[in-house]
C-alpha cells in the first residue's frame, strides 16, 4: 500500500470535527439509515420510538465505521483517482492510522450497543456486515476481479435486514426480498458510475468491469440486471409487506429503468464526453427509483394501519 | 511558517472537535436513559418501591 504523500505535513496538522466526520462516507450511512429505518418501520406495529432510534444510530455508526476502515485500506488508490483524491488521507487531512482507530473503535462500539439496545441477531447481522464489507470486498474482491461489486455490494443489501432484526429478532421472506432487493440494485448503479469515471479507474488498475470486459459488456450486464432487478422488486408486491399501490409504482419504476438501461445499450459510448448525459441520467435515477420503492412500502405500511378495508382488500395479492 | 496561526488554528480545530465529541456523548447519554426506561418499562409503568409492599402484588 502506497502511503499518503502528504504525510509528511500531518506533524504540523491538526485534523477537526469535519475531517473525521468526511470519513464516514456520509452519502453511504444515508441509504443504510433510511433502508434500515424503513424495514424498522414496515415490521412491526409495537417498535419502542427510543429504541428504534437507538439502533439507527447504530447502523449509521456502523456503516460509518466501515467507511472509514475502507478510506483507510483504498488511500493508495483514493490518491489516484480525482472522484476521490479529495478525501481526507489522500489529501493529508487525517492520518491512516487516525483512520483506522476510529473505523474499528466505531465498527466495535456499534455492534456492542446494538446488541445492548435490540438484540443479538441484529447485532451479529451488523457485525457481520461490517466484516463482509472490509475484509471480503474492501482487501479481497475489490482488486482481486471484475465482478466485485456484485458480491461486494451484499454489503449494501444488509441494513433492511438488520432493521427487520431490531424490530422482530427474526430474519424473514420479506426482510430477505428487501436484501435482494439492493443486492441486485447495486451493480447497474455502481457501473453507470464507472461508465462516468472509466477514466479514473484505468489509472488504478482496480479490475472494475469497464476494464477488463469493456464498455460493451457493461452495458449488456445492466441492463440485464436491470430486468432481474425489476422482477425481484416486483415480487414484493404479493408479500405482506407489498400491496396494489407498490405493485403498480413498482411497475411505472422499474419499466423507467430498463427503458434507461436500453437506451444506455443501443447509444453508442463516447469516452471523450465530458458529460455523460445518459449514464449520468441512469445513475440519478436509480437512487431516485431505489428511494422511491422503499418510501413506497413505507406508504404501503400506512395506508394498511391507517385503512383497515384496504388491508383486507391486499390480502388477496398476498401469496408469498 | 507563523508559528502562532498554526498554533490558532490547531487550537481552534481542536476546540471544534471537543464540542462535537462533548455534543455527541450528551446525545448518546441521553439515548441511553430513555432506551433504559424503555427496556426497563416494557410498555408498563416502571414501579420505584423499596422494602415496601407494590400494588401489583396485591391480589384484587
Amino acid at each position: 500500500m502506497i502511503r499518503s504523500t502528504n504525510n509528511i505535513y500531518l506533524s504540523l496538522n491538526e485534523p477537526s470535527a469535519l475531517d473525521y466526520i468526511e470519513l464516514l462516507k456520509l452519502k453511504v450511512m444515508r441509504l443504510a439509515i433510511f433502508t434500515a429505518g424503513v424495514a424498522m418501520i414496515i415490521s412491526s406495529n409495537n417498535l419502542n420510538p427510543f429504541i428504534a432510534l437507538g439502533s439507527i444510530i447504530c447502523i449509521a455508526l456502523g456503516a460509518g465505521g466501515s467507511g472509514a476502515l475502507n478510506m483507510w485500506w483504498d488511500s493508495d488508490i483514493d490518491l489516484l483517482m480525482k472522484r476521490t483524491s479529495k478525501r481526507p488521507i489522500p489529501d493529508g487531512k487525517i492520518t491512516s492510522d487516525q483512520a483506522l482507530s476510529f473505523g474499528v473503535f466505531l465498527s466495535i462500539f456499534s455492534v456492542i450497543f446494538l446488541a445492548l439496545f435490540a438484540n443479538f441477531l441484529s447485532a451479529l447481522l451488523l457485525a457481520f456486515t461490517i466484516s463482509f464489507y472490509i475484509f471480503i470486498y474492501t482487501m479481497f474482491l475489490k482488486r482481486t476481479t471484475p465482478y466485485n461489486i456484485v458480491i461486494g455490494g451484499a454489503a449494501g443489501a444488509f441494513p433492511p435486514l438488520i432493521g427487520w432484526a431490531v424490530s422482530t429478532n427474526t430474519i424473514a421472506i420479506e426482510s430477505f426480498l428487501l436484501f435482494l432487493l439492493i443486492f441486485l440494485w447495486t451493480p447497474p448503479h455502481f457501473w453507470s458510475l464507472c461508465l462516468i469515471t472509466k477514466k479514473d479507474y484505468s489509472i488504478t488498475k482496480v479490475p472494475m468491469l469497464t476494464e477488463t470486459h469493456g464498455v460493451k459488456a457493461t452495458k449488456l450486464q445492466i441492463f440485464i440486471y436491470a430486468i432481474i432487478l425489476a422482477i425481484s422488486s416486483i415480487i414484493i408486491s404479493f408479500t405482506n409487506i407489498g400491496g396494489y399501490f407498490y405493485f403498480i409504482s413498482s411497475l411505472i419504476l422499474n419499466s423507467i429503468f430498463i427503458f434507461y438501461a436500453y437506451v444506455l445499450l443501443i447509444n453508442p459510448y463516447n469516452p471523450n464526453n465530458e458529460n455523460f448525459p445518459k449514464e449520468k441520467k441512469l445513475f440519478l435515477y436509480s437512487i431516485f427509483y431505489l428511494f422511491m420503492l422503499f418510501l413506497l412500502l413505507l406508504i404501503e405500511h400506512f395506508t394498511k394501519l391507517l385503512f383497515p378495508s384496504y388491508l383486507i382488500m391486499v390480502k388477496d395479492l398476498i401469496w408469498i | 511558517m507563523d508559528l502562532n496561526k498554526l498554533e490558532n488554528d490547531i487550537n481552534q480545530k481542536r476546540k471544534s472537535k471537543n464540542l462535537w465529541l462533548a455534543l455527541s456523548l450528551g446525545s448518546f447519554i441521553v439515548v441511553v436513559f430513555f432506551v433504559t426506561i424503555a427496556k426497563l418499562s416494557d410498555g408498563n409503568s416502571i414501579e420505584g418501591f423499596d422494602h415496601i409492599l407494590r400494588p401489583s402484588l396485591i391480589k384484587e
